[in-house]
């Protein structure tokens, strides 16, 4: 894909400007991907949170185990285990969407903590009230549990999103084309890394203070008693 | 107040005390002689804390003079709030010790070892020594026996007997008690104020004591002073304030703690 | 052809992971203390050079820092051996992170703690060391834990400077055995090992930072 691209490596500025566009592609992936591998932790991690309190032992020990192995196991082997040994089993996916399932279910182990704390801070005394008015499990989680835990649980889960745009370069090493990943091809054509490197690692530092000032702002317009779903 | 003529240890002149907006201590002025036992009652949020606080050097003030042994608090080019060098003020904190209302035992530390690490690693005395005398103010306040516990093993009555030692050992001229039995059950109260009542047989010691134990302070005290609002409302012999107090502010204070 | 001939080499991949992780902790947690201490005590000018480090390292990701440091730096004429660069980039990482928990549990001391060391004319220093330090450092250990953990699982990016540890060993025996399921299974419990063993020694340091009776409750997390 890199055909037909000329760098200018004169100087630092003009290599600059010449990548820039390459690396600002890059950065669309990297943000997609984080995305994609967010939604899969959010919805997965849920999951989690509800299989562990099931009241069957059987299935509840079962996701301790499997979220503990998920957490306590690096990504980028995680990864190298969907990318190669999936195909093997017949279920072929394109590099972006394994990369996306490997971010979604290393952070899927984290998010369910967070559901779990969010769900078993909300006092114990909100489920006997709501007990109480003969609701329902399922309408006590909807509204009762759910609407107060999610103050708790959001500024949480942005810290985890910026996490993971953080560790989306380790996609890179099967061949999703993030910005890292643009970055280290150019190095490699122009014999030149500290340009493209070092501006990768600028955009992150941006990313970072922008995304970190905007969870702070969220925090705070959060109402503290809770947001009810309907 | 004219039978023992030494010289004033602590002089407040015209001392003003602001937190932002809010004039806490305004044209302050309160003098102690050396040895003498002053207890400090009045009203929630007139001052009184404060008060032991400056000369504690834990809060700083804007105007005014205070003076501890002759030792001005602000230097002529002191910077900072304090205006004084971390130097001049860690020289006037050699002469004073405190007792706080919540205790503050290191928790981190045995009993021996609260005692021990100021006059060890402040005053630099040799351990063997160090040990020696902390041991001696543990017997004193009833504590040997627990030298090796830490704090959080012993009850509210015991630490604060042990903060005492602790604040004694440094050999302070001048001990300040901020409401040291407030924080306790009130069976443990009487433990605590049986050693504030031994220490106020030492002749040497100045003592400011903030308390609402109004029968305590009557026994003990050399003077009572009643704040009110930042300022001195009234102050003479526990006697007098207790029994025979002039200004109308005073007797209703007393009327309602006494109640 | 059969896995288990490659035994051996999983092993040195292990040995090499475990090395680079405790060493980058080992730094990582000096780093972590120099500057914690110097955010919360350092002064203006200490602080914000801390501020910097904590933020730039946090705030890139580790695999550009890694390359950074291998491929851009030696540009400059900087360059370590490959381990080298593996330990100091993942320590420095560690670090930036270790010193946010450091700052938060020193400012987590409580003010009443610290006007009990001024009364009793502590100096800064010792008040740091002898008062705050010993009651932040309970606070700091479950983060640390985490961080720790965090640590070895990041340590398998070094493969891909061209690291033999046991990421790079999984790669190199797939590439020839071509059983990727055997491989990378076994290569996930191993790293699953390791990450229990190193929760049980963070236990160890643990009780020993919290001395048995001086905090007999535990501490919030
Ligand atoms: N750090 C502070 N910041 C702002 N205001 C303060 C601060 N400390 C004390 N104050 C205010 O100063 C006033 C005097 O407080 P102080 O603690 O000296 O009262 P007190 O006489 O000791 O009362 P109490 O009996 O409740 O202990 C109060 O109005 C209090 O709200
Ligand atoms: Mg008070």
């Amino acid at each position: 894909m890199m055909y037909g691209y000329e760098w200018d490596t004169t100087t630092w500025l003009t290599y600059t400007t010449s990548i820039l566009p390459i690396i600002l592609i890059g950065l669309t992936v990297t943000l997609k991907a984080a995305a994609a591998g967010f939604a899969i932790a959010l919805v997965l991690g849920l999951a989690f949170a509800l299989l562990r309190r099931s009241r069957l032992i059987a299935i509840s020990w079962t996701t301790a185990v499997i979220v503990e192995f998920l957490r306590d196991t690096p990504l980028l082997v995680q990864l190298f285990f969907l990318y190669y040994v999936l195909p093997e089993f017949g279920i072929v996916l394109p590099a972006f969407l394994t990369g996306a399932l490997a971010l979604g279910l290393q952070y899927a182990a984290y998010t369910s903590e967070v559901y779990r704390g969010g769900i078993e801070a909300v006092a114990r005394g909100q489920w006997e009230a709501a007990t109480a008015l003969n609701l329902t499990r399922m309408q006590a989680y909807r509204d009762i549990i759910i609407p107060q835990a999610i103050p708790r649980i959001v500024p949480a889960m942005g810290n985890y999103l910026v996490a993971m745009i953080k560790e989306t370069p380790v996609l890179s090493v099967v061949t999703v084309m993030e910005m890292m990943g643009l970055a280290n091809m150019i190095g490699e054509r122009t014999f030149e890394y500290l340009v493209p490197l070092t501006l990768v690692g600028l955009i992150f530092l941006l990313l970072t203070l922008i995304c970190s000032a905007g969870l702070h702002r969220l925090q705070k317009a959060l109402p503290k008693a809770g947001i009810p779903l309907r | 107040m004219t039978e023992d003529n030494t010289a004033p240890i602590i002089e407040f002149s015209n001392v003003a005390k602001r937190f932002g907006p809010l004039t806490v201590l305004d044209d302050f002025n309160f003098t102690v002689r050396k040895g003498e036992k002053v207890t400090l009652i009045g009203p929630s949020g007139s001052g009184k804390s404060t008060v032991l606080r400056i000369l504690m050097t834990l809060e700083p003030f804007q105007d005014g003079r205070l003076t501890l042994s002759g030792m001005s608090y602000h230097e002529p080019n002191g910077k900072g709030p304090f205006k004084a060098s971390e130097r001049h003020l860690r020289q006037i904190r050699t002469h004073v010790g405190m007792v706080f209302q919540s205790f503050n035992l290191f928790p981190h530390m045995t009993v021996l070892r609260n005692v021990v690490e100021a006059p060890l690693r402040v005053l630099g005395i040799a351990r063997a020594e160090a040990e020696c005398r902390a041991l001696q103010l543990l017997d004193m306040v009833g504590l040997a026996d627990k030298k090796d516990f830490y704090p959080s093993q012993l009850s509210g009555g015991q630490q604060q007997r042990v903060a005492i030692a602790r604040a004694l050992a440094m050999r302070p001229r001048v001990l300040l008690f901020d409401e040291p039995t407030s924080a306790l059950d009130p069976q443990l109260v009487g433990e605590v104020l049986s050693v504030i009542r031994g220490l106020a047989h030492e002749h040497d010691l100045t003592m400011l004591l903030v308390t609402h134990e109004m029968r305590f302070a009557r026994e003990v005290s050399d003077r009572v002073c009643f704040f009110d609002k930042g300022r001195i409302c009234e102050q003479g012999a526990p006697d007098e304030i207790f029994g025979a107090p002039r200004e109308a502010r005073t007797r209703e204070f007393l009327s309602s703690v006494l109640a | 052809m059969d896995w288990t001939a490659y035994l051996p080499m999983l092993w040195q991949g292990a040995f090499v992971t475990m090395t680079i992780t405790l060493a980058s902790i080992a730094v990582g947690a000096v780093l972590a203390f120099v500057f914690g201490i110097m955010r919360v005590e350092g002064g203006p000018i200490l602080s914000t050079i801390a501020l910097c480090y904590t933020e730039v390292f946090r705030g890139t990701s580790l695999l550009v820092q890694l390359f950074w440091f291998y491929y851009a730096l030696p540009l400059v004429g900087l360059s370590f051996d490959p381990i080298t660069t593996g330990i100091l980039v993942l320590a420095a990482h560690a670090g930036g992170y270790g010193a946010e928990i450091v700052r938060g549990a020193l400012s987590s001391v409580s003010t009443q703690q610290l006007e009990a060391a001024r009364a009793l004319n502590f100096s800064r220093l010792q008040t740091l060391f002898r008062v705050s330090l010993p009651q932040a450092i309970v606070e700091m250990m479950p983060a640390f834990g985490n961080l720790a953990i965090e640590t070895l699982k990041l340590s398998s990016l070094v493969s891909l400077i061209s690291i033999a540890d046991l990421t790079f060993a999984a790669q190199s025996i797939r590439n020839i055995t071509l059983d990727s399921t055997s491989i990378y299974s076994i290569t996930l419990l191993c790293y699953f090992a390791m990450s229990l063993v190193l929760m049980v020694a963070i236990r160890v340091v643990e009780r020993l930072v919290r001395r048995g009776q001086a905090f007999p409750q535990m501490p919030r997390s």
